[in-house]
Protein backbone atom coordinates (compact mmCIF):
# COMPACT_ATOMS: atom_id res chain seq x y z
CA UNK A 1 0.00 0.00 0.00
CA UNK A 2 1.13 3.55 -0.73
CA UNK A 3 -0.12 6.00 1.90
CA UNK A 4 0.29 9.76 1.80
CA UNK A 5 0.14 11.30 5.26
CA UNK A 6 -0.61 15.02 5.39
CA UNK A 7 0.82 16.52 8.57
CA UNK A 8 3.96 15.39 10.37
CA UNK A 9 2.87 16.12 13.93
CA UNK A 10 2.76 13.41 16.57
CA UNK A 11 -0.15 11.54 14.98
CA UNK A 12 1.37 11.65 11.48
CA UNK A 13 4.82 10.69 12.71
CA UNK A 14 3.77 7.63 14.73
CA UNK A 15 1.32 6.52 12.05
CA UNK A 16 4.12 6.64 9.47
CA UNK A 17 6.52 4.77 11.74
CA UNK A 18 4.03 1.93 12.28
CA UNK A 19 3.11 1.69 8.58
CA UNK A 20 6.77 1.61 7.54
CA UNK A 21 7.39 -1.14 10.08
CA UNK A 22 4.56 -3.14 8.47
CA UNK A 23 6.32 -2.80 5.12
CA UNK A 24 4.11 -0.14 3.51
CA UNK A 25 5.28 2.73 1.35
CA UNK A 26 4.70 6.04 3.11
CA UNK A 27 5.22 9.72 2.38
CA UNK A 28 4.66 12.44 4.98
CA UNK A 29 3.91 15.97 3.79
CA UNK A 30 5.11 18.50 6.36
CA UNK A 31 5.42 22.26 5.91
CA UNK A 32 7.65 23.16 8.86
CA UNK A 33 11.30 22.70 7.81
CA UNK A 34 12.61 21.82 11.25
CA UNK A 35 9.95 19.20 11.78
CA UNK A 36 10.50 17.73 8.30
CA UNK A 37 14.20 17.42 9.09
CA UNK A 38 13.47 15.67 12.39
CA UNK A 39 11.20 13.16 10.65
CA UNK A 40 13.73 12.33 7.93
CA UNK A 41 16.42 11.86 10.58
CA UNK A 42 14.17 9.40 12.42
CA UNK A 43 12.40 7.59 9.57
CA UNK A 44 14.57 8.14 6.51
CA UNK A 45 13.72 9.65 3.17
CA UNK A 46 9.94 9.68 3.59
CA UNK A 47 9.22 13.41 3.89
CA UNK A 48 8.12 15.96 1.35
CA UNK A 49 8.32 19.54 2.52
CA UNK A 50 5.28 21.53 1.44
CA UNK A 51 1.64 22.35 2.00
CA UNK A 52 -0.60 19.35 1.50
CA UNK A 53 -3.60 21.54 0.72
CA UNK A 54 -1.89 22.72 -2.46
CA UNK A 55 -2.55 20.55 -5.49
CA UNK A 56 1.03 20.95 -6.72
CA UNK A 57 2.36 19.36 -3.52
CA UNK A 58 -0.06 16.46 -3.78
CA UNK A 59 0.94 16.01 -7.43
CA UNK A 60 4.62 15.92 -6.44
CA UNK A 61 3.76 13.36 -3.76
CA UNK A 62 2.23 11.09 -6.40
CA UNK A 63 -1.33 11.38 -5.12
CA UNK A 64 -2.78 9.83 -8.25
CA UNK A 65 -1.04 6.51 -7.60
CA UNK A 66 -1.63 6.48 -3.84
CA UNK A 67 -3.99 4.02 -2.20
CA UNK A 68 -4.95 6.30 0.63
CA UNK A 69 -4.54 9.93 1.70
CA UNK A 70 -4.63 10.48 5.46
CA UNK A 71 -5.01 14.07 6.69
CA UNK A 72 -3.89 14.42 10.30
CA UNK A 73 -3.00 18.08 10.80
CA UNK A 74 -4.33 19.83 13.90
CA UNK A 75 -6.90 21.88 11.96
CA UNK A 76 -10.20 20.41 10.79
CA UNK A 77 -10.55 22.88 7.92
CA UNK A 78 -7.12 21.92 6.54
CA UNK A 79 -7.88 18.19 6.82
CA UNK A 80 -11.19 18.66 5.02
CA UNK A 81 -9.66 20.61 2.13
CA UNK A 82 -6.72 18.19 1.76
CA UNK A 83 -9.11 15.24 1.44
CA UNK A 84 -11.43 17.06 -0.97
CA UNK A 85 -8.55 18.17 -3.22
CA UNK A 86 -7.11 14.64 -3.19
CA UNK A 87 -10.47 13.19 -4.21
CA UNK A 88 -11.47 15.78 -6.78
CA UNK A 89 -8.14 16.40 -8.53
CA UNK A 90 -6.38 13.07 -8.07
CA UNK A 91 -9.26 10.64 -7.76
CA UNK A 92 -7.93 9.27 -4.47
CA UNK A 93 -9.52 5.92 -3.72
CA UNK A 94 -9.72 6.55 -0.04
CA UNK A 95 -9.39 9.63 2.15
CA UNK A 96 -9.24 9.56 5.92
CA UNK A 97 -9.36 12.69 8.07
CA UNK A 98 -8.59 13.46 11.67
CA UNK A 99 -11.31 15.60 13.25
CA UNK A 100 -10.86 17.63 16.42
CA UNK A 101 -14.33 19.11 16.95
CA UNK A 102 -16.91 16.26 17.16
CA UNK A 103 -19.54 18.59 15.68
CA UNK A 104 -17.66 18.55 12.37
CA UNK A 105 -18.24 14.85 11.81
CA UNK A 106 -21.48 15.42 9.91
CA UNK A 107 -20.11 17.86 7.35
CA UNK A 108 -17.12 15.59 6.59
CA UNK A 109 -19.54 12.75 5.92
CA UNK A 110 -21.80 14.90 3.74
CA UNK A 111 -18.79 16.04 1.70
CA UNK A 112 -17.71 12.50 0.94
CA UNK A 113 -14.67 11.96 3.16
CA UNK A 114 -14.45 8.17 3.43
CA UNK A 115 -13.59 7.91 7.10
CA UNK A 116 -12.94 10.19 10.04
CA UNK A 117 -11.14 9.66 13.32
CA UNK A 118 -12.10 11.85 16.21
CA UNK A 119 -9.98 11.55 19.34
CA UNK A 120 -12.26 13.85 21.33
CA UNK A 121 -15.29 11.69 20.58
CA UNK A 122 -13.39 8.49 21.36
CA UNK A 123 -12.23 9.87 24.69
CA UNK A 124 -15.79 10.95 25.45
CA UNK A 125 -17.17 7.49 24.68
CA UNK A 126 -14.63 5.85 26.97
CA UNK A 127 -15.45 8.32 29.74
CA UNK A 128 -19.17 7.67 29.37
CA UNK A 129 -18.61 3.93 29.60
CA UNK A 130 -16.67 4.51 32.81
CA UNK A 131 -19.73 6.07 34.47
CA UNK A 132 -22.34 3.32 34.62
CA UNK A 133 -26.01 4.07 35.34
CA UNK A 134 -25.45 7.71 34.61
CA UNK A 135 -26.59 7.89 31.06
CA UNK A 136 -27.30 6.45 27.70
CA UNK A 137 -23.95 5.08 26.52
CA UNK A 138 -23.36 5.44 22.78
CA UNK A 139 -21.81 2.16 21.61
CA UNK A 140 -21.50 2.96 17.93
CA UNK A 141 -23.01 4.85 15.05
CA UNK A 142 -23.85 2.81 11.96
CA UNK A 143 -21.62 3.86 9.09
CA UNK A 144 -22.94 6.71 6.91
CA UNK A 145 -26.21 6.98 8.83
CA UNK A 146 -27.56 8.80 11.88
CA UNK A 147 -28.58 5.49 13.46
CA UNK A 148 -26.96 4.90 16.84
CA UNK A 149 -26.60 1.82 18.98
CA UNK A 150 -26.94 2.85 22.63
CA UNK A 151 -26.87 1.04 25.92
CA UNK A 152 -28.55 1.79 29.23
CA UNK A 153 -28.72 0.14 32.64
CA UNK A 154 -32.23 0.59 34.03
CA UNK A 155 -32.98 1.47 37.63
CA UNK A 156 -36.18 1.76 39.72
CA UNK A 157 -36.92 5.23 38.42
CA UNK A 158 -37.02 4.17 34.81
CA UNK A 159 -40.41 4.58 33.14
CA UNK A 160 -39.93 1.47 30.98
CA UNK A 161 -39.80 -1.01 33.85
CA UNK A 162 -42.77 -2.90 35.28
CA UNK A 163 -44.99 -2.81 32.18
CA UNK A 164 -45.14 -5.08 29.17
CA UNK A 165 -43.14 -3.52 26.32
CA UNK A 166 -46.19 -3.33 24.06
CA UNK A 167 -47.63 -0.73 26.46
CA UNK A 168 -44.42 1.31 26.58
CA UNK A 169 -44.48 4.48 24.50
CA UNK A 170 -41.14 4.25 22.68
CA UNK A 171 -40.01 7.26 20.61
CA UNK A 172 -40.46 6.84 16.84
CA UNK A 173 -37.75 4.98 14.92
CA UNK A 174 -36.41 3.42 18.09
CA UNK A 175 -36.26 -0.20 19.05
CA UNK A 176 -35.02 -2.18 22.01
CA UNK A 177 -32.91 -4.88 20.37
CA UNK A 178 -31.41 -6.89 23.19
CA UNK A 179 -31.81 -7.16 26.96
CA UNK A 180 -29.09 -8.52 29.21
CA UNK A 181 -30.42 -9.86 32.52
CA UNK A 182 -28.36 -11.77 35.09
CA UNK A 183 -25.54 -12.13 32.59
CA UNK A 184 -27.53 -13.63 29.72
CA UNK A 185 -28.94 -11.90 26.69
CA UNK A 186 -32.39 -12.27 25.18
CA UNK A 187 -34.42 -10.63 22.42
CA UNK A 188 -37.47 -8.93 23.91
CA UNK A 189 -40.99 -9.01 22.44
CA UNK A 190 -44.23 -7.19 23.22
CA UNK A 191 -44.89 -9.19 26.37
CA UNK A 192 -41.42 -8.71 27.87
CA UNK A 193 -41.49 -6.79 31.17
CA UNK A 194 -38.26 -4.92 31.83
CA UNK A 195 -36.84 -4.82 35.36
CA UNK A 196 -34.48 -2.54 37.27
CA UNK A 197 -30.94 -3.81 36.71
CA UNK A 198 -31.63 -4.86 33.10
CA UNK A 199 -29.04 -3.80 30.56
CA UNK A 200 -30.79 -2.64 27.43
CA UNK A 201 -29.25 -2.25 23.98
CA UNK A 202 -31.37 -0.03 21.74
CA UNK A 203 -31.25 1.33 18.19
CA UNK A 204 -32.39 4.88 17.52
CA UNK A 205 -31.86 7.88 15.30
CA UNK A 206 -29.66 10.48 16.94
CA UNK A 207 -32.52 13.00 16.82
CA UNK A 208 -34.67 10.74 19.04
CA UNK A 209 -31.89 10.00 21.51
CA UNK A 210 -33.03 12.64 24.06
CA UNK A 211 -36.54 11.14 24.18
CA UNK A 212 -35.13 7.67 24.66
CA UNK A 213 -32.92 8.98 27.42
CA UNK A 214 -35.83 10.57 29.22
CA UNK A 215 -37.86 7.37 28.89
CA UNK A 216 -35.06 5.31 30.40
CA UNK A 217 -33.95 7.69 33.12
CA UNK A 218 -36.57 10.30 34.01
CA UNK A 219 -38.64 9.55 37.13
CA UNK A 220 -42.16 8.33 36.55
CA UNK B 1 -17.50 35.82 8.08
CA UNK B 2 -14.28 37.80 8.54
CA UNK B 3 -14.19 41.49 9.41
CA UNK B 4 -11.04 42.41 7.53
CA UNK B 5 -10.90 45.27 5.07
CA UNK B 6 -13.01 43.46 2.49
CA UNK B 7 -15.52 41.99 4.95
CA UNK B 8 -16.00 45.26 6.84
CA UNK B 9 -16.42 47.27 3.65
CA UNK B 10 -18.90 44.79 2.23
CA UNK B 11 -20.91 44.82 5.48
CA UNK B 12 -21.04 48.61 5.44
CA UNK B 13 -22.15 48.63 1.80
CA UNK B 14 -24.90 46.10 2.52
CA UNK B 15 -26.31 48.07 5.47
CA UNK B 16 -26.17 51.32 3.49
CA UNK B 17 -28.16 49.58 0.75
CA UNK B 18 -30.80 48.66 3.34
CA UNK B 19 -29.93 45.00 3.95
CA UNK B 20 -29.77 43.35 7.36
CA UNK B 21 -26.40 41.72 8.12
CA UNK B 22 -24.33 40.07 10.85
CA UNK B 23 -20.54 40.07 10.63
CA UNK B 24 -18.33 37.52 12.41
CA UNK B 25 -14.71 37.70 13.45
CA UNK B 26 -12.51 35.90 15.95
CA UNK B 27 -10.98 39.18 17.16
CA UNK B 28 -13.13 41.90 18.65
CA UNK B 29 -10.63 44.58 17.59
CA UNK B 30 -11.50 43.81 13.95
CA UNK B 31 -14.95 45.36 14.41
CA UNK B 32 -13.24 48.75 14.79
CA UNK B 33 -13.02 48.79 10.98
CA UNK B 34 -16.79 49.12 10.76
CA UNK B 35 -16.80 52.63 12.20
CA UNK B 36 -19.23 54.07 14.79
CA UNK B 37 -22.18 54.39 12.40
CA UNK B 38 -22.42 50.69 11.47
CA UNK B 39 -26.04 49.54 11.78
CA UNK B 40 -25.51 45.81 11.40
CA UNK B 41 -24.78 43.19 14.08
CA UNK B 42 -21.29 42.05 15.12
CA UNK B 43 -20.59 38.65 16.62
CA UNK B 44 -17.37 37.29 18.07
CA UNK B 45 -16.45 33.74 17.09
CA UNK B 46 -15.30 31.21 14.53
CA UNK B 47 -17.43 30.79 11.41
CA UNK B 48 -16.69 27.09 11.07
CA UNK B 49 -18.51 26.51 14.38
CA UNK B 50 -22.01 25.38 13.41
CA UNK B 51 -23.47 26.38 16.76
CA UNK B 52 -22.17 29.92 16.33
CA UNK B 53 -23.56 30.13 12.79
CA UNK B 54 -26.92 29.05 14.14
CA UNK B 55 -26.81 31.74 16.83
CA UNK B 56 -25.89 34.26 14.15
CA UNK B 57 -29.18 33.39 12.46
CA UNK B 58 -27.81 31.51 9.45
CA UNK B 59 -31.00 29.43 9.24
CA UNK B 60 -33.03 32.47 8.19
CA UNK B 61 -30.30 34.08 6.10
CA UNK B 62 -30.47 34.62 2.35
CA UNK B 63 -26.73 34.80 1.75
CA UNK B 64 -23.38 33.88 3.31
CA UNK B 65 -19.95 35.32 2.53
CA UNK B 66 -16.64 33.83 3.72
CA UNK B 67 -13.89 36.44 3.52
CA UNK B 68 -11.29 35.54 6.15
CA UNK B 69 -7.57 35.33 5.38
CA UNK B 70 -7.67 31.52 5.41
CA UNK B 71 -8.70 29.76 2.19
CA UNK B 72 -9.48 26.51 3.98
CA UNK B 73 -11.54 28.18 6.69
CA UNK B 74 -13.53 29.99 4.01
CA UNK B 75 -14.04 26.77 2.06
CA UNK B 76 -15.19 24.77 5.08
CA UNK B 77 -17.53 27.47 6.41
CA UNK B 78 -19.08 27.97 2.98
CA UNK B 79 -19.69 24.26 2.55
CA UNK B 80 -21.32 24.16 5.99
CA UNK B 81 -23.55 27.09 4.98
CA UNK B 82 -24.44 25.36 1.73
CA UNK B 83 -24.84 21.74 2.79
CA UNK B 84 -25.85 21.91 6.46
CA UNK B 85 -27.97 25.07 6.47
CA UNK B 86 -29.05 25.20 2.82
CA UNK B 87 -28.16 28.89 2.34
CA UNK B 88 -29.03 29.78 -1.26
CA UNK B 89 -26.34 32.30 -2.10
CA UNK B 90 -22.83 31.52 -0.81
CA UNK B 91 -19.72 33.36 -1.97
CA UNK B 92 -16.22 32.31 -0.94
CA UNK B 93 -12.88 34.09 -1.12
CA UNK B 94 -10.12 31.66 -2.17
CA UNK B 95 -6.71 33.25 -2.77
CA UNK B 96 -5.09 30.16 -4.30
CA UNK B 97 -6.23 30.04 -7.97
CA UNK B 98 -5.81 26.27 -8.18
CA UNK B 99 -7.89 25.64 -5.08
CA UNK B 100 -10.39 28.17 -6.30
CA UNK B 101 -10.94 26.20 -9.53
CA UNK B 102 -11.13 22.89 -7.64
CA UNK B 103 -13.87 24.13 -5.33
CA UNK B 104 -15.70 25.95 -8.08
CA UNK B 105 -15.93 22.53 -9.73
CA UNK B 106 -17.29 21.19 -6.42
CA UNK B 107 -20.08 23.75 -6.45
CA UNK B 108 -18.75 26.77 -4.57
CA UNK B 109 -19.07 30.26 -5.98
CA UNK B 110 -15.41 31.20 -5.54
CA UNK B 111 -13.79 34.60 -5.93
CA UNK B 112 -10.00 34.61 -6.25
CA UNK B 113 -8.51 38.05 -5.41
CA UNK B 114 -5.20 36.72 -6.78
CA UNK B 115 -6.61 36.26 -10.26
CA UNK B 116 -8.64 39.49 -10.15
CA UNK B 117 -5.64 41.47 -8.84
CA UNK B 118 -3.12 40.08 -11.32
CA UNK B 119 -5.54 40.62 -14.22
CA UNK B 120 -6.14 44.26 -13.20
CA UNK B 121 -2.39 44.94 -13.00
CA UNK B 122 -1.84 43.30 -16.37
CA UNK B 123 -4.55 45.35 -18.01
CA UNK B 124 -3.28 48.62 -16.44
CA UNK B 125 0.28 47.85 -17.55
CA UNK B 126 -0.35 46.69 -21.08
CA UNK B 127 -3.72 48.11 -22.02
CA UNK B 128 -4.63 44.61 -23.25
CA UNK B 129 -7.11 42.15 -21.85
CA UNK B 130 -5.45 39.71 -19.43
CA UNK B 131 -4.85 36.32 -21.06
CA UNK B 132 -6.28 33.22 -19.43
CA UNK B 133 -3.71 30.91 -17.84
CA UNK B 134 -4.17 27.11 -17.68
CA UNK B 135 -5.00 27.52 -13.98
Amino acid sequence: MYAIIAGGGKVGFFLARELIEQGHEVLIIENVGERAEFISNELGNVVLRGNADEASTLAEAGAERSDVVVAVTGDDEDNLVICQVAKKRFGSQRTIARINDPRNEGIFRVLGIDATVNATQMMLSVLEQEIPHANLVPLLRLRNTDVEVVEAVLDQRSRVTGTALRHVDLPPESTIAVVIRDGSAFFPNGSTVLQPGDEVVALTRSTHEPRLRSLFFRER
Amino acid sequence: MGCGRVGARLAQMLTVAGHEDTILDIESSAFGRLGPDFKGTTMLGNGIDQELLRRAGIERSDAFVAATQGDNRNIMASQIAQHVFGVKRVVTRIYDPLRSSTFAALGLHAISPTIIGANSFYEELTGDKAPALPI
